[in-house]
């Protein structure tokens, strides 16, 4: 069914949109003093002053974004070097394709390297096949070198982000841990590095809203959005994530809802949204029944329930991977599911002109997108037909890849 | 009477295990008490779906309960969604983190349902300890992702056009998610292997750590980077 005509029918069954105000009377005023994690920056620092690690500075200009409890955080606008997500590239690749196109669209620098590995987080998370020690050289293994290129980390997975806070509170707290994987990193030549801030490219997506906003050429005042937060986006040391007291009063995390907003779409609110995705990084891979359950009954349906979006935003792979796909196999059951999924990196690119399979990639999702796209204004069969045109050109050995500069 | 769970593994070896989880450097950041409020459970997914309780986490190994704490390792920790929503502890803790190292324990010491609830795993393990990055496009098989769609088949009919497709240049891969360079995987063997994590395989599948093991030797024999003893 047409998305419009969808939507005339639940209108005529009066399903309620909420708006993304919070219900309750309570207010949030952030206070340092509340914070359960402490705040990091002053004993990286002295750490650095004792000789125990170099101290990769935010390079000039960041925009200073407002936390949990009040801290300021530094944001870079560019010299960034993009700690890529093994998922996203992997299953979900228009995702990461979508925050380099971002970045050239605003024509800020940044550095896409080779010189990485995946955090292995998923992994520990999912078997515990790995040790305190082995994952923290693993992120200092790669802070090295992303202080060798003189770029600026910016870490796309939301389990990355949190994981690596986690192991930055494990190394400033541990004295013997620090020593075990300094020594690690010594061996193999590298510097031992601690980025004075550890920034998520949502939280970059945050201090750019506005320039992304400038950027907008298709009308989203149709759209109706829902959010979902990544649990380790902000679950995992929580004073360190984005807050705004203009989105959700300052209760919920900033990140995504403020750049949907901003760019005119409608953010709705939905009552499961501190609820997890179902993920459970063993479960989406061996033991799918949970990971399809969860996120089909407490999310989606949820979603559809009490908001109606016409698409779900994230930001972070495991959400985007288990909100997606798990919709096929609940419609065997007639569920109320089909609802597109992506990340908000994704939709602000299709907001601001972005192909939808040369940019966003959403070939590679499963739900049915085109009804958003048509909602948008983006006419999607004329957009496949230029894409399979480019596919044709690479396997008659006209174009060995699709480049930047076709896309842009 | 009620039986004891395991009731044929000695209270020593039950208690030894016990210890090395207490013993874990973060354990003590991880557990401060439990007022029993559940709020744990309220938040926690699995706790939905599974008969299980991260509350009951927290105060088995309050209470220094061995019995019951090696029950959990063998019955309870694979369920865990690891999302971390159980942090909402207003006391401080992390049942979460608590059963990240319950089952780093169990794996280090190679507990029969530890090596059950990896044995679909293992390909996993292989692909983010020899490659450097975990999910690969080609893991997209429709017999493995079956309940995704026929969308699964479509994107492995068409993998190695479809990732010439993408602008990234570090991403026209299949058997990687990105271009990793050969000195990063090799640096990383290096990590693995000072760690003890190689060694943790063995416990769960001898046959993939020793495959693994020659991969990485034969890697690390040409790098240049000093193992040292």
């Amino acid at each position: 069914m047409a998305s419009d005509t969808l939507n005339k029918a639940l209108n005529v069954i009066n399903v309620e949109r909420r708006g993304t105000g919070v219900e309750t009377r309570r207010t949030f005023t952030p206070d340092p003093e509340q914070a359960q994690d402490e705040d990091l920056r002053e004993a990286v620092l002295e750490l650095e002053r004792e000789g125990e690690w170099i101290v990769q500075r935010v390079p000039e200009p960041y925009y200073e974004a407002g936390t949990k409890y009040g801290r300021k955080k530094k944001i870079p606008y560019e010299k960034t070097w993009h700690h890529k997500s093994c998922g996203q590239c992997g299953h979900i690749p228009g995702y990461s394709t979508s925050i380099f196109w971002l970045n050239r669209v605003l024509g800020y620098d940044y550095f896409d390297p080779r010189d990485q590995t995946s955090c292995t987080a998923w992994n520990y998370y999912a078997s515990a096949t790995s040790n305190q020690a082995a994952q923290a050289a693993v992120a200092m293994r790669n802070f090295a070198a992303a202080y060798e290129t003189g770029y600026f980390p910016v870490i796309h997975c939301g389990t990355s982000f949190g994981h690596y806070k986690e192991v930055r509170h494990e190394l400033v707290h541990d004295h013997d841990l620090r020593r075990k994987v300094r020594a690690m990193i010594e061996r193999l030549g590298r510097p031992f590095v601690m980025p004075e801030e550890i920034v998520h490219y949502s939280e970059w997506m945050y201090a750019v809203r506005d320039e992304l906003k400038a950027r907008v050429v298709h009308d989203l005042s149709p759209i109706v959005a829902t959010v979902h937060p990544a649990c380790h986006y902000y679950k995992l040391q929580s004073g360190d994530a984005i807050y705004d007291p203009e989105i959700y009063g300052g209760q919920r995390t900033a990140a995504v809802t403020a750049v949907v907003q901003a760019m005119g779409a409608e953010v709705a609110d939905y009552s499961t949204w501190y609820d997890c995705c179902g993920f459970g990084f063993r479960h989406i891979l061996v033991q799918r029944d949970f990971t399809r359950s969860f996120a089909t009954l407490r999310k989606i349906e949820v979603m559809k329930q009490e908001a109606n979006p016409d698409v779900v935003l994230t930001h972070d792979t495991g959400c985007v991977t288990s909100l997606d796909k798990s919709q096929f196999a609940a419609q065997a059951h007639n569920r109320s599911v089909g609802v597109p999924v992506m990340s908000e990196s994704q939709f602000a690119a299709l907001a601001m002109g972005a192909h939808p399979f040369r940019v966003t990639q959403l070939h590679w999702h499963s739900t049915d997108y085109r009804p958003l796209l048509a909602k948008m204004g983006i006419d999607a069969e004329r957009a496949w037909a230029e894409f399979q045109d480019d596919l044709q050109e690479i396997e008659a050995g006209r174009l060995d890849y699709l480049t930047w500069d076709r896309v842009l | 009477m009620m039986t004891v769970p395991y009731a044929d593994v000695p209270i020593e070896e039950k208690t030894r295990l016990f210890e090395e989880v207490k013993a874990d450097a973060r354990y003590d950041s991880y557990l401060y008490g439990c007022y029993e409020c559940g709020i744990c459970v309220a938040a926690c997914p699995s706790a939905r779906f599974y008969d299980f309780s991260p509350r009951k986490i927290a105060q088995a190994l309050a209470r220094e309960d061995v019995e019951l704490v090696y029950e959990q390792m063998n019955d309870d920790v694979w369920n865990c969604s690891q999302c971390f929503s159980c942090l909402r502890c207003p006391r401080g803790n992390s049942p979460g983190g608590l059963i990240t190292i319950m089952r780093e324990v169990a794996v280090k010491n190679g507990l029969r349902t530890t090596r059950e609830a990896l044995a679909g795993y293992t390909r996993i393990i292989y692909k983010i300890m020899t490659t450097g990055t975990q999910v690969s496009p080609d893991m997209l098989q429709e017999d493995a992702f079956p309940d995704w769609g026929p969308g699964v088949k479509t994107v492995s009919d068409n993998l190695a056009l479809w990732r010439r497709a993408l602008p990234p240049e570090t991403m026209h891969t299949t058997a990687q998610s990105w271009q990793v360079e050969e000195r990063t995987i090799r640096e990383l063997y290096a990590i693995w292997k000072w760690t003890g994590t190689l060694d943790m395989i063995a416990q769960v599948d001898e046959g993939l750590h020793d495959i693994m093991e020659e991969v990485m030797d034969d890697a690390l024999e040409e790098s240049g980077i000093d193992l040292g003893p």
